[in-house]
């Protein structure tokens, strides 16, 4: 059916029943005190159906669309990273050739070239960002803002990238397809947020790193990173070309690394005394704010696949 | 006709560039006046105030919206001028100081009798980037013995970095706007513009 390779499709599927099922759970609860102002819950539901619709329509459309679609959440993390922290007006000029690069590193995923894809923004906007920077002239903070930029190209473009560059790699499971692995990557890490949020509301006491995030404890961690663990071991095989054992390391390493992505974005925010990195995405917050545990799962699965199969 | 051309200009060209290519964080959009009529004082940085301000309204209404702007600057050569009275719709404002009072708010009143939404800037000019410059007095003039109009204040933050007065490279940022009170009673010229001031640093981050 669509041309979607069984799995992957049954896997959809699978995420959508998901969705079924807590918007009934959220209009039964609703129903049953109406006292409560469930209206947080309720713009979260909805934007879970508008990103989950958005995502597979991409991915299920062409890998063309899939790569452009990519690309364009690069550019909306960059802007809101680029937006919310302070910048030096003449940054601006710099700025403006970090977007340039989004469609060409996003070139370099449409034709496979690995090589160029793994070293264009670690390497050579590296390099280019602070020629650019001498160019302008201003050395009042030269530093801080090469850093940042940088920085930032690193987390919304290079790390969103490589979900991009999952989808070209060649085939091995054919019943899962090219999206298979993608959406075990965007599946486990969103599941581990929720599993770290549920562990930690039921047995949450000893704080984790208090001082960036009050809400996170060593429970909800634990709890998250056993049920991922075992979760992965048993969906790999199925959307990946991984088997049982290389599945429950992937779900191991999705499980810690999506917590740092998570806690590496809320100190940003910290830092700069904001709760939301934006309002795009409603009772979420911004792109950043749903993006920030995937920001660091997409490269570390990326290469524990590449090493381990490639 | 002219309300179609309007129509197209910002459905086809002006709002996809203000909601994709910059993206807006609004707050308080409640208080953006639906109906006129009424004035709205903003904070000027960027050609892309007028465009953000005139995308927060539904195309149906966008005819209404009107942004007051210099003669001697939108009139000055055919092609800008045919955009800004076609695909905009300014009301010229002659800023040579050769027309008196009455002649220069005159058409300002026409529209607002006419239940028109006016977009004025009361710093006069863009400016410095990203900074405010001092409130001159010609939107008090214009709107002291209207005492019925509601004035908006509107604050935006971010354009000047996006598209700033006397550059052409146009760079992508979020803008973050803040819609105030209508500010309804004021003694003079300084009260008023101080009224818009204490909102506009208050709703500074």
């Amino acid at each position: 059916m669509f041309g979607i390779a069984q799995n992957s499709l049954n896997g959809m599927v699978g995420i959508l029943i998901i969705l079924v099922v807590s918007t009934l759970i959220y209009l039964y609860k609703q129903n049953s005190n109406k006292q409560i102002d469930y209206t947080e819950l309720r713009l979260r539901i909805k934007s879970w159906w508008w990103m989950i619709a958005i995502v597979f329509i991409s991915l299920t459309f062409s890998l063309e669309t899939a790569i452009i679609f990519f690309a364009f959440l690069s550019f909306l993390a960059l802007k809101e990273f680029l937006s919310i922290i302070q910048i030096r007006h003449v940054d601006r000029r710099a700025i403006f050739w970090v977007y340039l690069a989004i469609p060409v590193q996003y070139y370099w995923v449409s034709i496979e070239w690995y090589g160029m894809f793994i070293i264009f923004i670690p390497i050579f906007l590296f390099l280019f960002i602070p020629i650019r920077l001498v160019i302008i002239g201003e050395t009042n903070g030269f530093i801080n803002s090469a850093s940042v930029i940088h920085w930032a190209a690193m987390l919304t473009v290079f790390s969103i990238s490589h979900i991009a560059y999952l989808l070209t790699l060649p085939i091995q499971n054919e019943l899962a397809g090219n999206i298979g692995p993608v959406l075990f990557l965007l599946f486990m890490t969103q599941f581990n947020d929720v599993s770290q949020y549920v562990f930690g509301k039921l047995f949450g006491k000893n704080k984790i790193i208090p001082k960036v995030s009050p809400n996170k404890t060593w429970e909800g961690f634990i709890g998250g990173v056993i049920t991922v663990t075992l979760l992965s071991g048993f969906i790999a095989p199925y959307l990946t070309s991984l088997d049982i054992f290389y599945g429950f390391m992937a779900g191991f390493i999705i499980s810690i690394f999506g917590f740092f992505g998570d806690v590496v974005i809320s100190s940003v925010k910290r830092d700069i005394n904001i709760k939301d990195t934006g309002t795009l995405i409603p009772g979420h917050g911004g792109i950043l704010d749903r993006l920030d545990s995937i920001l660091y799962t997409a490269p570390i699965f990326f290469h524990f696949l590449y090493y381990v199969k490639y | 006709m002219k309300k179609i051309i309007k129509i197209l200009f910002f459905a086809i060209i002006v709002r996809p560039i203000v909601f994709v290519i910059l993206g807006l964080n609004i707050k308080n959009r409640e208080k953006l006046p639906l109906k006129g009529e009424a004035v709205i004082a903003a904070n000027h940085n960027s050609h892309l105030d007028t465009m953000v301000i005139m995308s927060l309204y539904p195309l149906s209404k966008i005819d209404k919206v009107r942004p007051v702007a210099a003669a001697d600057y939108f009139m000055k050569n055919k092609f800008i001028a045919w955009i800004s009275i076609n695909c905009i719709g300014i009301i010229p404002l002659d800023r040579s100081g050769a027309s008196s009072q009455e002649e220069l708010f005159q058409s300002c009143h026409e529209a607002l009798d006419n239940g028109d939404i006016l977009i004025l800037f009361p710093e006069g000019s863009r400016g410095v980037p990203e900074q405010m410059s001092r409130f001159k007095k010609g939107l008090y003039y214009m709107i002291k013995d209207r005492e019925n109009t509601p004035i908006i204040p509107i604050y935006m933050q971010g354009l000047g970095n996006s598209l700033p007065k006397g550059e052409a490279l146009f760079v992508p940022f979020n803008c973050n706007i803040d819609i105030g009170n209508s500010i309804t009673s004021f003694n003079n010229s300084n009260d008023f513009n101080q009224q818009l001031k204490n909102f506009f640093e208050s709703s500074m981050r």
